[in-house]
């Protein structure tokens, strides 16, 4: 029956049934990427996302939760000019996330 | 429940002579539930209430979609609390969460910023001539009951407990926002762990179900059912509330609030037709009850007098479940007799997927 | 004539006046309310960040201490600038008084949101301690823990509890048992909610990091708001992922609460005397909080460790030294 409104789906990240397996796969291929402390300097250097939507912070914590759609679109956005790893004060290749969650998701 | 901490949360209510004011919406959805409320506060319990057609609606419906300010719902409280006084009470309770809701935050106000409560009192004389006196008590109806529940166990007549099995019943209890979340030192057991519908279920034979979405919210929300295209978050609410209940196979659902049980049953009833999910033994819906009915039910009243056809998910199955005797035919004949109309068949109450083919039958 | 001098507590702050004291060849006395000294020490099983047995502390404290006088099972009703009176209704005299009567933790129930003493599997920083020290940390029903979540916060800077204060070594606490539990369980994945993490100390920035890179434990910067019981006596969370903004929820098997310090309830009482100051957060103020912190408004009443404000081990041993050097001076002036 047509109602005229349907059922508003849940907004929560939940991690009881989200796809962990591409977030573990990458946290052990590169253990640096979780000493983010997302302080978003990355973010606030970054080229492309000051000329766009792309929030690189926000997208690569995404993916930590398993939550990756979008992700590697997002991804392409960015033109790994490697400001940010310039700024990253816990010295995480941040290009290198770049890559991986992209090779990563392209697999998944 | 585990938590025996709602004895530090108590509120004070009255034991007697109540002025008792309605719900604008409860006399529709469950219209047998007040009268119900007054007569076993006076015939079972044996106390002193009064009704006056004088008293009108609180406007909190009005008042919590932005269409009325402040200064007119505080001058309508005022009216109301001028008729109290008028006919010699000072123990005020109301019927419906938000109105108590309402009730409570004028209170408040007027203590806060005594100036609102001098101008409240100088519209209400100019607009009407009247005078009004606070009142010493003011309660929900729902509080009235749990302070009565030990004697309406005495009387008890059908308790919550399966006849078939010998089980307690399981029910899932849900509080109206507007009763603790306010004012939380104002409910009893406070907001987190409210005790006033537990207490009524555990005095009555029944075991109370704590499921993990037991404290969100049923999605009622005023604006979020007024505008239809609010309403799939309305929705939503009880949705995630029905899913997160259901493993416990809950045998009823009882409320306080005139919004929770309008939408808790309701909602089902849309869902089924959405998606073809439904709730409860069988998969016939959860039955939602108010606690009036509740406590109805098991002073041995008739379900019929007690208004519960009215309900969108049969209450049947739990009837045969608490030994209740019914008459079938009687369901859809009103007090004088006559036949009051009847329902089409809905998905929610038959297990089976979305009506538009029934409803071409 | 010898100069008498009490100290109230037998905590380590007390224990290591009444070292410094005896170091300065003044014999003190130390009354303890509880059966033995070492105060919350005797309860905690490793100390961040160096991951020490605490019981080696302990002892050292111990030693260096053993000549002093210790009445324990007593506890101080008031205090004058005479001496105490003691909850066996009998006076004591000295010339002079340090209170080292340390902090409460915080009662995790008052977060009732939080489910603590209602659901199965919702513990405290000090549970953990106590299931540590006894080598068997286990969900309620002896299960090994899948998943584990902690709390930061409970009971700090959160004006719902009257609790506005930062209790300062929580932060590192919560990070220290996540390593710990991580070790114990490597298949566990673990979660810490934070609303800020501060690493105040030497090595707890450095130690932060380690749980991060090298034992793979999640930070998610987010306030978990309710925990609920799922029909399998698991704990149900909600929080925001506020750096995706974004609502969160999962179910764990252990929900564990970082309990914050709250001033020692003796402080009040202590604050009748004329000179003993309260702040807001009902721990006692020094004279000065540069130069004087561990002197009181009195001249003979002084403070060493957690009476005064949250602090970690080491800063209250040290005022330990600090409180025994305040007496000395004003033992000598006279």
């Amino acid at each position: 029956m047509d109602f005229g409104f349907s059922i508003n789906r849940p907004r929560a990240v939940d991690l009881d049934k989200n796809d962990l397996s591409v977030s573990r796969k990458a946290l052990m291929e590169m253990p640096e990427w979780q000493a983010c402390i997302g302080c978003g300097g990355c973010t606030a250097t970054c080229t492309a996302g000051n000329l766009t939507q792309f929030n690189f912070r926000k997208v690569h914590t995404l993916v930590r939760r398993g939550d990756y759609q979008g992700a590697y679109e997002e991804m392409n956005k960015c033109m790994l000019c490697g400001k940010c790893r310039l700024v990253c004060p816990r010295g995480i290749n941040t290009r290198g996330v770049v890559m991986m969650i992209k090779r990563l998701l392209s697999e998944y | 429940m585990k938590r025996n901490s709602w004895q530090e949360y108590q509120k004070e209510i009255a034991d007697d002579d109540y002025y008792y004011v309605r719900s604008c919406i409860r006399q529709n959805f469950f219209p047998g539930s007040e009268k119900a409320f007054l007569d076993i506060l006076r015939n079972d319990v044996g106390k002193n209430i009064i009704e006056e057609p004088m008293h009108t609606s609180c406007t909190g419906i009005g008042y919590h979609s932005d269409i009325v300010p402040m200064e007119t719902i505080m001058t309508v409280v005022a009216r109301q609390f001028a008729l109290m006084t008028e006919a010699g009470f000072e123990n005020f309770t109301s019927s419906c969460i938000t109105s108590f809701g309402i009730y409570t935050e004028m209170l408040e106000t007027w203590h806060e910023f005594p100036e609102t409560e001098e101008r409240t009192r100088e519209y209400l004389y100019k607009a009407t001539g009247r005078e009004f006196n606070k009142p010493k008590n003011l309660a929900h109806t729902s509080d009235v009951m749990f302070k009565h529940r030990g004697a309406i166990a005495a009387k008890m007549k059908h308790p919550l407990v399966n006849v078939f099995t010998g089980r307690p019943l399981r029910v899932v209890e849900h509080i109206g926002c507007h009763y603790a979340k306010i004012f939380p030192k104002k409910g009893v057991g406070g907001s987190e762990f409210p005790y006033v519908l537990a207490g009524m279920i555990e005095s009555w034979g029944g075991e109370v179900v704590d499921y993990p979405e037991r404290r969100h919210c049923c999605g009622f929300g005023f604006r979020n059912y007024l505008v239809q295209a609010n309403r799939g978050f309305s929705v939503a609410n009880s949705h995630k509330k029905l899913e997160s209940m259901k493993p416990y196979k809950p045998d009823f659902i009882v409320t306080n609030c005139p919004g929770c049980s309008m939408f808790l049953d309701k909602w089902q009833y849309t869902i089924a037709e959405m998606e073809g999910d439904t709730y409860g033994q069988d998969g016939r819906g959860i039955p939602v009850l108010t606690y009036e009915e509740m406590a109805g039910l098991v002073l041995g009243y008739d379900p019929w007098a007690l208004g519960m056809q009215m309900h969108q998910v049969d209450v049947e199955p739990l009837l045969d479940k608490m030994g209740i005797a019914y008459d079938p035919a009687a369901k859809y004949l009103g007090p004088n007799g006559k036949f009051i109309g009847q329902p089409d068949p809905a998905a929610v109450n038959m297990n089976c997927t979305p009506t538009p083919i029934l409803r071409t039958l | 004539m010898t100069k008498k001098v009490i100290i109230i507590g037998g905590g380590p702050a007390g224990m290591q006046t009444a070292a410094s004291l005896l170091d300065l060849g003044i014999k003190p006395v130390i009354i303890e309310k509880s059966d033995r000294i070492g105060g919350k020490l005797n309860d905690w099983h490793q100390l961040f960040p160096t991951f020490t047995p605490a019981h080696e502390v302990l002892a050292k404290l111990k030693g260096s201490m053993k000549d002093a006088r210790v009445i324990t099972g007593t506890a101080v009703e008031s205090i004058g600038k005479d001496g105490v009176s003691l909850s066996d209704g009998s006076t004591m005299e000295a010339d002079a008084v340090v209170v080292a009567s340390g902090f409460n933790l915080f009662r995790a129930e008052l977060k009732e949101e939080l489910g603590y003493t209602i659901y199965d599997n919702v513990y405290t920083t000090v549970d953990i301690e106590h299931m540590l020290n006894d080598g068997k940390v286990a969900m309620k029903d002896g299960r090994t823990p899948q998943r584990i979540a902690f709390l930061h916060c409970v009971g700090s800077r959160d004006e719902k509890v009257n609790q506005r204060h930062c209790s300062k070594v929580c932060c590192v606490t919560g990070v220290k048992q996540a390593m710990e539990l991580k070790a114990m369980f490597p298949q566990s994945e673990v979660y810490n909610f934070y609303m800020d993490i501060r690493m105040f100390g030497p090595g707890y920035e450095e130690m932060y990091r380690r749980a991060q890179e090298e034992f793979n434990i999640h930070f998610v910067r987010g306030r978990i708001s309710e925990a609920s019981e799922t029909i399998d006596r698991r704990v149900q969370i909600k929080a925001e992922d506020t750096l995706i903004g974004r609502p969160l929820k999962m179910t764990v098997d252990m929900l564990i609460l970082i309990v914050g310090m709250t001033a020692g309830e003796s402080n009040r009482r202590f604050a009748e005397t004329k000179g003993v100051e309260l702040q807001p957060s009902g721990f006692v103020a020094p004279a000065d909080s540069f130069t004087l912190n561990t002197c009181s408004g009195v001249p003979n009443i002084f403070y060493a460790g957690t009476v005064t404000a949250p602090k970690n081990l080491g800063e209250s041993i040290n005022e330990g030294v600090a409180a025994a050097q305040q007496v000395a001076r004003y033992l000598n002036r006279r």
